[in-house]
């Protein structure tokens, strides 16, 4: 692999002093000999941990690994089966989140924690004890995002806001609890490297005054920037807690993975491939008052070839991913061609039957219906399933064969047999969803975050995927707002910014710092030429 | 005119206590189908109780009671074994339609005192005005002050502010602390009391008589009405008076010998609400800021 592309983005950024923990020093938390079982899944087995005031500390690990069902316990949604937490020194049993949020821990969720009908500020009053009334609480909330650059409107509804500005209330209605323990579930995965390390400076301010903080991430380069100390899930157990500082990123993947972590890389497409898909003259009026309209997008997709498109959340990924899956079809408002014939008008079966494969950001629900088995789930999106339906009448082992093939070849791990999609964690859901498109051959591949919220070893497996696909002759069109992600695969990169897409370039002519100005809607020449 | 007028609210005062209950349990999440048979067991007890101590407001308290109790059994099922609702609803209408008729069956015939007028000093005697809205019962001005209480408790106040939450998300809800269940139970118990308290208007006010099924059908009318007022209270006052009048349509249309058959203007309320779905539906922002997003949903803890 080349060099790190975002190595630089916070070594030097004034990282925090490790604060030792020491004999005489209290933690603020500590969990001994934790156990909790789901059935007869053993999702945290005898873990311990402690977390001291000002420390900010990462837990790391793989989907499925238990990191979720430890903070889940921690901030007493679930109750452990065996084992002791202490606050401050003295035993606590946690009952409930209303008993952990008066102990003082405070939680961001990673999904479904916003309420989508109420505005910003009402959202926030929620989590807050009561009294303060809703102008006032309003008022904290504009200067507080001023003072820390979380750019967060209090009087929006949630529901029309980007997933990344729903991030960012999650973040702000957290930090207003001023909790001394904040825990939080992937806080900077829809962030751009910028936003990220404001929030990183927000976040050290804070560690700074005392309060101690737990996050969960897939991101190594910005655990070891962000935090003194991680530890290691690995299928529930506690397989160690590191020194951020005596690790490579490589050798933390390689505690989480439980072995060598295969790193995947690009090889040059063919000079000039036919263009496959080709986008002219997009235009899209704005969706929702708070959606992005596109402007003029144009793009070329050729034989051979994975084209990124970056930027951050917001920035109408959304929209051009409906217009380009046919959820959204303009009357007159730019061509969408594949090998030159027009599929402008054509509805999401017909583009897949013209051989696009579609694999949308969210894939519970959108890429996939979560209480349908897998099975059928493979079956509703291969109208041509070979054998598994004849004259309208669906042959029941030749749809589960065509679905635990996909399984192995993209090795899912299957709870049983035929699971629900919902039974699957994100990573396998996600190894499906991608598996399942790639083994139609789909000659155009479009899709929105591949690998979001997925574990390391899952995302190596599914852009390794990709690109196979790609050097079979596929184009590949990836939405990403992962940036080392698209320098990783991509072989030209093109950003979107306020519905504008800037041209594609070589990922080899590129750097970081080039595309983060773009994302940041330098315009090109400017951002070009630094 | 003001006869015309005034028949026209009294026929609505059951549905705006029906539906303004139903509009808060459904607020938060619950959708009750149960309101025709919470509203026959108002109604029944009501009227009972009136004709027991010979006073028709001690039947009113014992309306919201019934109602209050009967939403309880609905609450145990649905909220407690976490069956569906509506099943569980229309169950819950079936059995107080039963009941109610059992219980009433001695009580046909009989007759009662029902609520006295009661004229708001000076303002009963603006004219017009005056005759139409304060020359009423006791529970005329309840149910509008209810109304009123509704539309501020739910948007002025935290427990409003927490019911709408617990409606549109109850996982975040839970995670932040707060008693989904607990929220719903109050709510679902609230509904039913507005409910008996409507039923209960019919033998208090409407015919001081009690007979078999004499909501006729008031409860699944005040049902459309929570969703044609798109879940907001003061709307549900104003399409009250507009099913009210529907209703009085139709008898003033047979008095007076119209060709357009009665049934045809019994569907009107009905025909309103699916257009007013149809037109909340085509907006989805609309319909994502009105209709509680966690209706009907059932709510699982984690273990």
């Amino acid at each position: 692999m080349k060099a790190r592309p975002r190595a630089n983005t916070s070594k030097d950024s004034g990282k925090k002093t490790v604060v030792a923990p020491s004999a005489h020093h209290m933690p603020l938390l500590n969990a001994s000999g934790i156990i909790k079982r789901f059935n007869d899944f053993t999702a945290n087995d005898d873990v311990s941990f402690s977390i001291y005031e000002g420390e900010i500390h990462a837990l790391l690990g793989e989907n499925g690994a238990g990191k979720s069902t430890f903070v889940k316990l921690v901030y007493g949604l679930i109750q452990p089966d065996a084992g002791v937490f202490e606050w401050r020194g003295d035993p606590v049993t946690i009952t409930g989140p209303q008993q952990a949020r008066d102990m003082g821990i405070g939680m961001v969720f990673q999904h479904f924690s916003l309420f989508q009908a109420l505005t910003v500020a009402e959202n926030i009053q929620l989590a807050l004890p009561g009294g303060e009334p809703l102008a006032s609480l309003s008022d904290r909330v504009r200067r507080i995002s001023g003072e820390y650059g979380i750019g967060v409107d209090p009087d929006a509804r949630v529901h029309n806001l980007s997933v990344g500005q729903q991030q960012r209330v999650e973040i702000m209605r957290c930090l207003l609890q001023n909790p001394s323990l904040l825990i939080m579930d992937e806080p900077t995965s829809v962030l751009t490297p910028q936003e990220a390390e404001q929030l990183f400076e927000v976040l050290r301010r804070f560690s700074d005054s005392g309060m101690a903080i737990l996050f969960i991430s897939h991101k190594l380069d910005e655990i070891r920037a962000l935090s003194s100390r991680a530890t290691v899930l690995r299928r529930g157990i506690n397989v160690g807690t590191v020194d951020t500082d005596t690790r490579s990123a490589r050798q933390l993947a390689e505690m989480m993975v439980g072995e060598t972590v295969g790193y995947v890389a690009r090889e040059t497409p063919p000079a000039d491939g036919d263009i496959l898909l080709e986008i002219s003259n997009l235009s899209r009026p704005r969706p929702t008052q708070f959606g992005t309209p596109l402007r003029d997008i144009s793009l070329k997709a050729r034989r051979g070839e994975i084209l990124g498109i970056a930027g951050i959340a917001g920035n109408g990924q959304d929209e051009l991913m409906e217009a380009l899956i046919g959820e959204w079809r303009g009357k007159s408002n730019g061509v969408i061609s594949l090998e030159g014939i027009d599929i402008s008008h054509a509805g999401p079966a017909l583009r897949r039957n013209a051989g696009i494969g579609f694999i949308p950001e969210e894939r519970n629900g959108h890429g996939a219906v979560p209480a349908m088995s897998l099975a059928y789930n493979n079956l509703l999106t291969s109208h041509s399933l070979a054998g598994a339906v004849k004259n309208g009448v669906i042959n029941d082992d030749a749809m589960r064969h065509a679905a635990a093939d996909v399984a192995t070849a993209f090795d899912v791990r299957l709870p049983n047999e035929n699971p629900l999609a919902s039974a699957l964690s994100g990573g396998n859901l996600q190894k499906f969803v991608v598996g399942r498109e790639i083994a139609k051959s789909p000659s155009v591949l479009i899709v929105s975050q591949p690998t979001w919220g997925v574990d390391v070893g899952a995302a190596m497996f599914i852009r390794a995927a990709m690109l196979d696909l790609a050097g079979k002759g596929s184009a590949v069109v990836m939405i990403s707002q992962d940036l080392e992600e698209v320098f990783m695969i991509a072989h030209r990169i093109a950003v979107l910014y306020d519905g504008h897409l800037s041209a594609a370039i070589d990922a080899t002519d590129l750097t970081a710092e080039k595309v983060g100005l773009l994302m940041g809607g330098s315009a090109a020449s400017e951002a070009l030429e630094t | 005119m003001e006869q015309l007028i005034l028949t026209v609210i009294l026929t609505s005062v059951p549905l705006i206590f029906a539906a303004s209950g139903e509009l808060i349990a459904e607020r938060s999440g619950v959708l009750n189908l149960g309101v025709e048979g919470m509203m026959l067991m108002g109604a029944v007890f009501a009227f009972a109780v009136a004709m027991g101590t010979g006073s028709p407001v001690l039947g009113m308290f014992a309306g919201a009671f019934a109602g209050a109790i009967t939403a309880g059994i609905f609450a145990f099922f649905a909220l407690g074994l976490a069956t569906n609702q509506v099943a569980t609803g229309l169950a819950l209408t079936i059995f107080g339609t039963g009941l109610s008729g059992l219980i009433g069956a001695p009580l046909v015939g009989q007759a009662i005192d029902g609520l006295p007028q009661i004229n708001i000093p000076l303002l009963a005697e603006i004219p017009f005005f005056g005759i139409v809205m304060f020359q009423h019962d006791i529970m005329f001005y309840i149910a509008v002050i209810m109304v009123g209480l509704c539309a501020w408790v739910l948007n002025a106040t935290r427990i409003g502010l927490i019911i709408r939450a617990v409606g549109d998300n109850h996982d975040s809800a839970h995670a932040l602390g707060y008693s989904v269940l607990g929220v719903r139970l109050l709510a679902v118990i609230f509904g039913g009391m507005m409910a008996g308290l409507g039923g209960a208007y019919l033998p208090l006010v409407l015919t001081p008589h009690w007979a078999e099924g004499m909501t006729a059908g008031r409860g699944w009318i005040a049902l459309a009405l929570v969703v044609f007022a798109s879940w907001r209270p003061w709307r549900v006052l104003g399409g009250a008076f507009v099913f009210g009048g529907i209703t009085i349509m139709q008898l003033a249309g047979q008095a007076r010998g119209w060709t357009i058959p009665s049934q045809f203007l019994s569907m009107l309320p009905y025909l309103a609400t699916i257009i007013v779905l149809v037109l909340i539906s085509r907006n989805r922002e609309f319909a994502l800021a009105n209709s509680p997003a966690c209706l009907g949903r059932i709510f699982h803890t984690e273990k």
